[in-house]
């Protein structure tokens, strides 16, 4: 994942390290993004990222390890002179100017020739819908426009990457949701390198073609969203992405593709598993809510679990069932409406089970069995 | 329902604008008869009581050579030590405002000091130690003693001012390639210029106005407040009325311009 270092490399981080004092931020970070990738640093506040996101502008410097470039290392290079531009949180918009003379700061700093740089300028302005916006000061423009006049702010100067900490936080949701479509237009219309920090999964998932999950300084994990989501390396991403029923067990053997499990709460199951698990060792089964069923009868491969329903919850589009399982975890599962009304009610014994391959095995117990949710708080406590 | 609210409501409205007006009368009465004096012609040396309205003092305001020559002296005293303690005073405020570092916290104990100790202390205590070190009291000495409470008034008041800017939009330039110089005289110097100009045009008043301090290290200098303070005993005549309101009119247009270029700049 991101070790290969090829010429489409824009940036590569090599053992970078940074701490503050005795508290360390970053802790190894290795991993290269591509040239026209949407890659995105996820975590929880406190991760890291946007000190990793930092040291790449130039902002901060790492402790130990290498920040590369276009394969030129720049660990020590101050910001101007960099090719890097970066969006800010609060935009940071220059007040005293009009929208195209903060779009013409970077040029011009550069020293670019005014007939160079006036054309590109208004492109810009054209590229984020702001053409009409020109002559305005950035007080007078919505939180949205402000966003887009630092996207042109920082585009316009054609960098290698468009470093963006957490460029939607300010905005209210609609906004937000809007701006997520629009960044995605912008970046495949400029082809440039986005890297971009949140803390929002929702929104790394939407908009990346790789994310990078971080937790205390370290990155836990590297892949497209749908192998993040579906195959998470440790029981932090699981949580952490989407909802998951994490269930504690012990592998007791092998059976063709199959792993047995004993699960901590009772009872024996079978788990399909690409690398094979260490018999008699502690893994957890990470099940996915909206791929258990629920039926009346146990499946007859061994893919489920029996419970009696706690709670159903109706959310419109599926209903939420809660099942308490042997000693009291409780598993979560999203039902479809299939129009045939509800045929299970609180206090039922049922079984919810999946088909192979949806079920994953991680290595190591949570500290909390059962169902998480993305409450980030909450997992960091249970892990 | 809302007519009760409305009666009490402009009892209370004009309540309040006959206290403005009051504290506005309280204000303005001085300097209303300072003015309403230039246009005096008195009998005998003093020109305190209203005789008859005349024009002539007004007809060659700088007649009096002494109070001509003062004024100019102080004119030039505080133009060269407000230039000095603007520049000085702005950047301790930037250093203060943006970095934290070992020993902020004292040097801001240190700028209130010279604001806080009585005039008389610091005037006579400095004429102590130009003596002591056989320094021949005059034109310097004043403007060492001015940029020296100057420097901390400009230093509080721009620190005051810039209180809460946005030290990322320093970030922002250096991030779109703007060096360090290029980054403060682009953006930070255009951001805190009203904040540094509103405390040069303050410290320029405080300098004019000085005369504890000046007085006790003048040596044989006479600043307009200690030639007309000197005067007293004997004379006070219509010139003083004349060029202290020739002053005022020209801190009103200053302050009227500043008034209207800021707002202009805002509607922008």
């Amino acid at each position: 994942m991101g070790e290969s270092r090829t010429s489409d490399d824009v940036i590569v981080l090599r053992g970078v390290h940074k701490s503050f004092g005795t508290f360390v931020a970053v802790d190894q970070a290795n991993f290269s993004i591509g040239r026209g990738e949407f890659f995105a640093m996820l975590g929880p506040s406190g991760c890291g990222k946007t000190t990793t996101l930092k040291m790449i502008a130039g902002f901060e410097q790492p402790t130990r390890g290498q920040v590369l470039l276009e394969g030129e290392d720049v660990s020590r290079t101050p910001p101007y002179k960099r090719n890097v531009n970066t969006v800010f949180q609060q935009y940071a918009l220059f007040p005293h100017m009009t929208v195209a003379q903060n779009v013409a700061f970077g040029p011009r700093s550069k020293k670019v020739d005014r007939a160079v740089y006036e054309p590109r300028v208004a492109e810009m302005l054209e590229v984020v819908r702001l053409t009409e916006f020109a002559s305005r000061k950035p007080a007078q423009m919505s939180g949205g426009q402000q966003q887009r006049v630092a996207l042109a702010r920082a585009l316009v100067n054609m960098p290698s990457a468009l470093l963006l900490d957490e460029p939607l936080a300010a905005l209210d949701l609609k906004l937000r949701e809007a701006m997520q479509l629009e960044l995605k237009r912008i970046q495949r219309e400029v082809g440039i390198t986005f890297v971009f920090v949140t803390h929002d999964q929702g929104e790394a998932l939407t908009m990346s073609d790789r994310i990078a999950v971080m937790s205390q300084g370290r990155v836990e994990q590297i892949g497209t969203p749908e192998e993040i989501y579906h195959s998470p390396a440790s029981l932090f991403v699981a949580g952490f992405i989407g909802s998951a029923n994490l269930l504690p067990g012990t592998v007791k053997g092998l059976d063709g593709d199959d792993a047995v499990l004993e699960l901590a709460s009772g009872g024996t199951i079978r788990t399909r598993v690409g690398t094979p698990p260490i018999i008699g060792e502690r893994y957890s089964v990470m099940l996915r809510p909206e791929r258990l069923v629920a039926s009346t009868e146990p499946s007859t491969d061994g893919r489920s679990i029996a419970g009696v329903v706690n709670e159903l919850i109706f959310q419109g589009a599926s209903t939420r069932l809660e099942l308490v399982v042997g000693d009291g975890t409780t598993v979560v599962a999203n039902m479809i409406d299939d129009g045939r009304g509800p045929s299970i009610r609180p206090g039922d014994a049922v079984h919810v089970s999946w088909a192979a391959g949806a079920a994953y095995l991680i290595p190591g117990w949570p500290s909390v069995a059962g169902a998480t949710s993305t409450d980030v708080d909450a997992i960091e406590a249970a892990l | 329902m809302s007519a009760p609210t409305t009666v009490r409501g402009s009892f209370a409205k004009w309540l309040l604008n006959g206290y403005a007006a009051l504290a506005l009368l309280y204000l303005f009465v001085p300097i209303l008869w300072i003015v309403a004096f230039s246009f005096n012609r008195p009998n005998g040396n003093y020109n305190i009581q209203w005789q008859r309205f005349t024009f002539s003092n007004w007809t060659d305001p700088f007649s009096d050579q002494g109070l001509t020559d003062a004024l100019q002296e102080s004119l030039k005293i505080a133009a060269i030590s407000t230039s000095v303690a603007t520049v000085l005073g702005s950047l301790i405020a930037l250093a203060l405002s943006r970095y934290r570092f070992r020993g902020g916290n004292a040097m801001n104990l240190f700028l209130v000091l010279p604001l806080t100790t009585p005039e008389i202390v610091l005037g006579s205590s400095l004429a102590t130690l130009f003596i002591d070190w056989d320094i021949t009291r005059g034109f310097t000495t004043v403007v060492i003693a001015h940029i020296m409470f100057q420097v901390s008034f400009v230093a509080l008041t721009v620190r005051a001012r810039i209180r809460g800017f946005d030290w990322t939009l320093e970030q922002a330039a250096q991030d779109l390639g703007a060096t360090p110089l290029r980054t403060f005289w682009r953006v930070t110097f255009p951001l805190v210029l009203p904040g540094v100009l509103a405390a040069a045009l303050l410290s320029f008043a405080l300098s004019i106005d000085d005369f504890i301090i000046t007085f006790f290290n003048a040596g044989s200098l006479q600043t307009f407040p200690l030639q007309i303070n000197g005067e007293f005993r004997v004379r006070f005549p219509p010139a003083v009325n004349v060029l202290a309101t020739t002053i005022l009119v020209f801190s009103i247009a200053i302050m009227v311009t500043g008034t209207l270029f800021g707002s202009r700049k805002k509607r922008v």
